[in-house]
C-alpha cells in the first residue's frame, strides 16, 4: 500500500469539499478499494471515507412507499431491515460472508459497479433511483458498463430508492472461487410489467433482458420464458464459465427467480 | 472401553492449547534484532531474456541496504535436485541450472530476477519499482505436448530439448505388455488430466537469515517439514557452510502438504544475504506470491489402457504420462511422476504386466513437485477411473470387478517392483459396504429424482507406498539423500523424558501421538514426555516428515531408542534391587523382580542413573540418554475403499458431495482421533482437487488462478459428514509399531471416488458421458451433458 492522506468527514458537503483534491478517492466499506491499495494497484493521494456520515446512514420508507437506503449502509443493515421487502433483503445476505457483508456498502458497491457484483442487478431490477449529492440518477441511466457509472468525479451515491416490487427474487449461481455472481439474476414484479436484470453474465456489466421482461409481463411464470435462449454473444468467457455456459445459466436462474417470487 | 491413555487411546491434542490460543511460535513470529526486510522483484512474463538489470535510482531510495541480482550470485551454488532419475536408454535426466537469481533469462511468472534489501519491508517494496529491467520476451512454452515439438522454444537453451527424461517401467516388460493387449479380449482406454494445484497451506512461507560474525556461525529460521533436509542442501550444495556451522530452526509450522518440503531461493538467498550485509535479513511471503513461487502439485496428462480377458480379469496396463516439471527440477520433482507413480501402478490388483511410460517436460510454468500423496493420487487416479469405466463398457459391477481381481495373498510382489507385505482388500471393502449403506443407494437415488437431481455412487480403492524409506532401496532409485529418520530420548533425573526426533509435526499432532507410544512402553503417564523438533542444533541427523513416513520411521526410531533406555534401566534397577537383569519386569512405571514383592519406581531408577552413589558404575555410564537411527526394510502399505454420492443438478452442472465414506487399512493406531482427522484433511483436500481446484495458465504463461478470487479452495460447505473407519487392520510386518501412515491416504483415494460418482449420475440420466475432467466445475458437467 501506498501512503495516503485519511479524512473521514460527518457531513456529505464535508466529503464533497474533500474530495475536490486531485487524486482524492472515497472509501465505502472498502471491499474492493482496500485489497487494490494493498496491491499496489491503486495510488490515490487521499481517502475520504463515507463511513462518518449519519446522513448517508439508515433505512426509511418515503411517501411514495419506496425503500429509501442511505449510500453508506452496509449489507447486513439491509439484509437485517424489516422495511426492506424479501427479494432486496436476499439479495443483501448473500453478498460475499459476515465480513464482507459488515464492511460494504450499499453506495460503494453500486458506484464500483463490478460486472459481477449483486446490487447493480438489484438496482437495476428495481428500475431504482441513484440518489447523489447533488441529483437523482434512475437505473436505467446509471449503468453504463464494466465498472463504468454515470457518476462524475467526485459524486457520491448518498442513498438509493427502490420501488417496491409487488414480488421479486434473486437468484445467485455462485463463481466457486470467489463466490461473486458467475451469473445473477434479479426479477422484480410491478404494476406496470416486469423488470428483469442480470450481472455477471454480460461482458458490458448489468443488463436488463428485455425478451424475458416482455414474455414475463404477459404472463409471470416460469413457463412463459421455458424456451426462451439468450444469444451468448458478448457474455463473458473465463476459467469458470464459457460464455455459452452464463448465457444458458441466465435462462435458468430467471426462471428459478420467477418460480421463486410468483 | 476406548483406552484412556497409551496405544489406542485418543487424548486430545496437547500442541491445539498454544494454536487455538495464539501463542504459537511460527517463523514470522520470530524477530532478530537488527533484522532487515527483503523484497524480491518478481518476473511479470513468463519467458525472457534479461538485456540489463539498472538499480541506481532504486538503489538510492530510503532505507534501501543492497539491491542483489543474479549478479551477486556468480560462483555461488545453484538450488539443487534431490533425486536423479534414469531414462529408458539408460541416460541421466537433463537436469538445468538453478540459480538463487535468475542470470541470464526469466523462465516462469514469479522467477525471482532481484532482490531488495531495506529497513523495512515497504521501502524494499518501494525500491523494486524503481527498478528498471530491459526485458526481452520470448514465446512462452506452456503446453507440455507442444513442449517436445521440433522446433519448439527451449525453456533452457543449454539443454538440448525440453526433455527432462522420458522413462519406461519396467522397460523390460514393454514386449509382453503390448503381446497382452494383443490378446486381450476387452480393452479400455482413457484420457485424463491430472489438475494443477496450488499447495494453499494456512501459513505462507518465511525465512530469516541471520549471521553471527563473532563465531561465524549462520542460522536460517525457515517453514520447513525437514530442517536438516534444508541444511544438508543450502550448506552442501548453495552456499558451502559446513553443517557445524550452519543451524536450521523450523518451529511452528502452519501446514505444509509437501510444498515445505523443498529448499527455495528465498532460504539461500537470506542466509547468504545476512552474511554479506551483517544483518539478519527476513522474508515473509504475501499470498500473491505464494501462489507465484511456492511448488505446485500433480499436473499430469496421462492416456492409460487396461487389457482384459475374457472372464474380466485383468491382463495387462499400459500408460503414457506427461508430467509437467515447470521451469525447473525443485528439490523431489523428477521422483513423483516415477517412483512415486510408475512402483504403485499395480494398486489393489494382481494384474500381471504392466508398463509405465512418462515424459517429464520443461515449460514456463513455477515447478511443480510433491504435493499430498505426490504420484500416488495421481497412479490411484486413472487406474480407478479406467477400471470404472471398464466395468461401464462391460457391464459389470464396479465393485465386483475389483473383487474379482483383488491381490489377496501376502507378501505380494508386483509387477512395477515393490512388494505389498501385508493387505486385506476385501476386508476394508466389507468394511466400506458396512458404513456406506449401499443398499439404501436406490432410495436415495429416487429421492433425489424426485427432487429433479441426478445422483450416483462412485467406489475406489488406492493402494499407497508410504513410511518413505528404505535407503538403500530409494539409492538404487535415484535419491541423492538417505531416508531413515532418527530419535534421542533424553531421561531426566526425575523421570521425564524428552524426545528429540528428526520427524517435524506441522499440523500431524505428534507432540500427542509420540508421547503415547512411550507411555505405553514404560507405562507412565504422557504428561511426563515432551516431543522436540524443529532445530538441527537439538535433534539428530533426520530426514523430516512427507510421505506418511513420521510414525513408520520416525517412530519407530523413537521406540529403538527408548528400547535401549528401557535396557540401560533394567541393569540399573537390577542393581538397585541385588536382582539379576533377567528377572526385572517393567509395568506401570515400576520394575519389580518376577516372582517376589521386590520392586524400584522408574523415578528412583532415573535418579540413580544422575545420582550414581548406588550404581554399577564398572558396568554402565551414568546418565540416561540414547540415540537411534531407524532404516526400515521396506515401504509401507496402507490400502482402503471409498465411497462418494453425489448430487447432479442437471440444468447448471453443479455437484454437491451427498455423502463420503472411507475405509482404511493403516495397521496398528496410535490415536485413532488423530487419524481420522487426518483422513478428514485428506478427504477435504481430494475433493477440492476433484470439484474445485485448478492452477490455470493462460498460452502466455500467465497463472489465471493467481488468487483466491479465482483458485478455488475447498470451504466447509462444499464437503460432507465424513463416514471413516479404520476397523480393518493388518499391521506392518516390518516397523516395531506395527503401523503404516495415513496422512496422505483421504487425498490419493478420494478424487477418483467423486468423479466416478459424478459420471454415475450422468449417465443413471441418459447422458452418455464416461469422464470429465478435474476440477469437475458446473461448467464442465454441463458441457460435457450438451456436447
Amino acid at each position: 500500500m501506498y501512503n495516503f492522506d485519511f479524512e473521514k468527514p460527518s457531513t456529505i458537503a464535508d466529503a464533497v469539499a474533500a474530495l475536490g483534491d486531485d487524486e482524492a478517492q472515497a472509501l465505502g466499506g472498502g471491499q474492493t478499494l482496500i485489497p487494490t491499495l494493498k496491491q499496489r494497484l491503486a495510488s490515490p493521494s487521499k481517502l475520504v471515507s463515507l463511513k462518518g456520515i449519519g446522513e448517508m446512514q439508515g433505512i426509511c420508507i418515503a411517501d411514495d412507499g419506496a425503500v429509501c437506503i442511505g449510500g453508506a449502509s452496509c449489507h447486513a443493515d439491509v439484509a437485517g431491515s424489516s422495511d426492506v421487502f424479501a427479494g432486496l433483503a436476499g439479495l443483501a445476505g448473500g453478498i460475499g460472508d459476515p465480513a464482507v457483508r459488515a464492511r460494504g456498502t450499499i453506495g460503494g458497491s453500486l458506484a464500483n459497479n463490478d460486472p459481477a457484483a449483486c446490487y447493480p442487478a438489484a438496482a437495476l431490477g428495481c428500475g431504482a433511483t441513484i440518489i447523489t449529492n447533488n441529483r437523482a440518477i434512475v437505473a436505467d441511466d446509471y449503468f453504463e458498463g464494466m465498472f463504468a457509472t454515470a457518476l462524475e468525479e467526485g459524486e457520491i451515491v448518498t442513498e438509493v430508492r427502490f420501488p417496491v416490487p409487488e414480488a421479486s427474487n434473486y437468484q445467485k449461481f455462485e463463481q466457486p472461487a470467489s463466490r461473486f455472481a458467475l451469473v445473477g439474476v434479479f426479477v422484480a414484479k410491478y404494476a406496470d410489467g416486469v423488470r428483469v436484470a442480470v450481472t455477471g453474465a454480460s461482458e458490458e456489466g448489468v443488463f436488463r433482458w428485455a425478451e424475458a421482461e416482455a414474455a414475463l409481463s404477459a404472463n409471470f411464470s416460469a413457463e412463459a420464458i421455458a424456451d426462451l435462449k439468450l444469444d451468448s454473444d458478448g457474455m463473458i468467457a473465463d476459467l469458470h464459465g464459457t460464455s455459452e455456459y452464463r448465457a444458458h445459466l441466465v435462462g435458468v436462474l430467471t426462471r428459478r427467480a420467477v418460480a421463486a417470487a410468483a | 472401553m476406548p483406552k484412556d491413555h497409551g496405544i489406542g487411546a485418543s487424548p486430545k491434542r496437547r500442541e491445539d492449547v498454544r494454536f487455538l490460543s495464539g501463542t504459537g511460535n511460527y517463523t514470522d513470529d520470530i524477530n532478530v534484532n537488527g533484522q532487515a526486510y527483503v523484497h524480491f522483484l518478481r518476473s511479470d512474463v513468463a519467458h525472457g531474456r534479461i538485456k540489463t538489470i539498472n538499480t541506481d535510482a532504486a538503489s538510492a531510495m530510503p532505507g534501501v541496504l543492497k539491491i542483489f541480482t543474479g549478479a551477486d550470485f556468480e560462483g555461488v551454488g545453484g538450488i539443487p535436485c534431490g533425486w536423479q532419475v534414469t531414462d529408458r536408454h539408460g541416460e541421466p535426466m537433463q537436469e538445468p541450472a538453478h540459480p538463487v537469481l535468475a542470470q541470464g533469462k526469466v523462465r516462469y511468472v514469479g522467477d525471482q530476477i532481484a532482490a531488495v534489501v531495506a529497513e523495512t519491508v515497504e521501502q524494499a517494496r518501494d525500491a523494486a519499482e524503481a527498478i528498471e529491467v530491459d526485458l526481452e520476451e520470448l514465446p512462452a512454452v506452456v503446453d507440455m505436448k507442444a513442449a517436445l515439438a521440433d522446433g519448439a522454444t527451449k525453456v533452457h537453451d543449454d539443454l538440448t530439448s525440453n526433455l527432462c527424461y522420458d522413462w519406461g517401467f519396467v522397460e523390460e516388460n514393454k514386449p509382453a505388455v503390448d503381446a497382452a493387449f494383443e490378446a486381450a479380449a476387452h480393452v479400455t482406454t482413457l484420457e485424463l488430466r491430472n489438475n494443477r494445484l496450488v499447495a494453499n497451506p494456512m501459513e505462507p512461507r518465511v525465512a530469516i537469515g541471520d549471521f553471527n560474525r563473532g563465531t561465524g556461525d549462520s542460522t536460517l529460521y525457515t517453514t520447513s517439514q525437514n530442517p536438516h533436509v534444508i541444511r544438508l542442501l543450502m550448506g552442501a550444495f548453495v552456499l558451502g557452510i559446513p553443517e557445524h556451522k550452519l543451524r536450521v530452526v523450523a518451529p511452528d509450522v502452519g501446514g505444509g502438504f509437501g510444498t515445505k518440503i523443498f529448499h527455495y531461493a528465498e532460504e539461500a538467498f537470506c542466509t547468504f544475504a545476512a552474511k554479506a550485509l551483517n544483518r539478519a535479513v527476513k522474508w515473509t511471503s504475501t499470498r500473491s506470491e505464494a501462489f507465484i513461487s511456492d511448488a505446485h502439485g500433480r499436473d499430469h496428462v496421462t492416456k492409460i489402457e487396461l487389457a482384459l480377458d475374457a472372464d474380466n480379469n485383468f491382463t495387462a496396463i499400459r500408460t503414457d504420462t506427461h508430467a509437467n516439471m515447470g521451469a525447473y527440477l525443485s528439490t523431489f520433482a523428477p521422483s513423483v511422476p516415477t517412483w512415486l507413480h510408475g512402483t504403485l501402478m499395480a494398486g489393489n490388483y494382481k494384474t500381471p504386466l504392466i508398463y509405465v511410460n512418462v515424459k517429464a517436460v520443461f515449460t514456463n510454468t513455477v515447478p511443480v513437485d510433491a504435493y499430498r500423496g505426490a504420484g500416488r493420487p495421481e497412479a490411484t487416479y486413472q487406474l480407478e477411473r479406467v477400471i470404472d469405466k471398464a466395468a461401464r463398457e462391460l457391464g459389470v459391477d464396479p465393485i465386483a470387478l475389483r473383487r474379482q481381481n483383488f491381490i489377496t495373498e501376502f507378501p505380494y510382489a508386483t509387477p512395477v517392483a515393490v512388494e505389498y507385505d501385508t493387505g486385506d482388500y476385501h476386508g476394508t471393502m466389507d468394511a466400506l459396504e458396512k458404513i456406506a449403506d449401499f443398499s439404501g443407494f436406490e432410495a436415495r437415488r429416487k429421492d433425489s429424482e424426485a427432487r429433479g437431481k441426478l445422483r450416483g455412487l462412485g467406489v475406489n480403492c488406492y493402494i499407497e507406498a508410504c513410511g518413505i524409506a528404505p535407503s538403500n532401496l530409494v539409492g538404487q532409485l535415484g535419491a541423492r539423500a538417505g531416508l531413515y529418520e532418527s530419535a534421542t530420548v533424553r531421561v531426566n533425573a526425575t523421570g521425564g523424558l524428552v524426545v528429540m526426533t528428526g520427524s517435524h509435526s506441522h499440523g500431524q499432532g505428534h507432540e500427542t501421538s509420540f508421547p503415547q507410544v512411550i507411555a505405553e512402553m514404560i507405562g507412565i503417564d504422557e504428561s511426563m514426555v515432551e516431543i522436540e523438533h524443529g532445530d538441527t542444533d537439538k535433534a539428530p541427523m533426520g530426514m523430516g516428515t512427507y510421505g506418511s513416513r513420521s510414525l513408520a520411521v520416525g517412530g519407530s526410531a523413537m521406540v529403538r531408542a527408548t528400547e535401549k533406555i528401557i535396557a540401560k534401566t533394567k541393569k540399573i534397577a537390577a542393581h538397585l534391587l541385588e536382582a539379576a537383569e533377567a528377572d526385572i519386569e517393567l509395568k506401570d512405571g515400576t520394575f519389580s523382580v518376577a516372582g517376589t514383592d521386590k520392586s524400584v519406581a522408574w523415578g528412583d531408577v532415573t535418579l540413580a542413573a544422575y545420582v550414581p552413589h548406588n550404581y554399577p558404575l564398572e558396568d554402565i555410564e551414568p546418565g540416561l540418554e540414547e540415540t537411534a537411527f531407524y532404516d526400515p526394510a521396506n515401504f509401507t502399505y496402507p490400502s482402503g475403499a471409498y465411497a462418494c454420492e453425489v448430487e447432479v443438478d442437471p440444468e447448471t452442472g453443479k455437484v454437491t458431495i451427498e455423502a463420503f465414506s472411507a475405509a482404511d487399512d493403516f495397521g496398528n493406531v496410535v490415536n485413532p482421533m488423530i487419524v481420522d482427522g487426518q483422513v478428514h484433511g485428506g478427504i477435504g483436500q481430494g475433493i477440492g482437487q476433484a470439484l474445485l481446484e485448478n492452477a490455470a495458465y493462460d498460452e502466455n504463461g500467465q497463472l489465471l488462478s493467481a488468487s483466491y478470487m479465482d483458485y478455488a479452495m475447498p470451504r466447509a460447505s462444499d464437503v460432507p459428514y465424513y463416514n471413516v473407519d479404520h476397523s480393518s487392520q493388518t499391521p506392518c510386518t516390518h516397523n516395531p509399531l506395527g503401523v503404516k501412515g495415513c496422512g496422505e491416504a483421504g487425498a490419493i483415494g478420494s478424487p477418483p471416488a467423486v468423479v466416478n460418482a459424478v459420471v454415475d449420475a450422468l449417465q443413471s440420466g441418459g447422458h452418455k458421458v464416461d469422464h470429465v475432467d478435474m476440477p469437475v466445475s458446473p461448467s464442465r458437467v454441463w458441457a460435457a451433458m450438451n456436447a
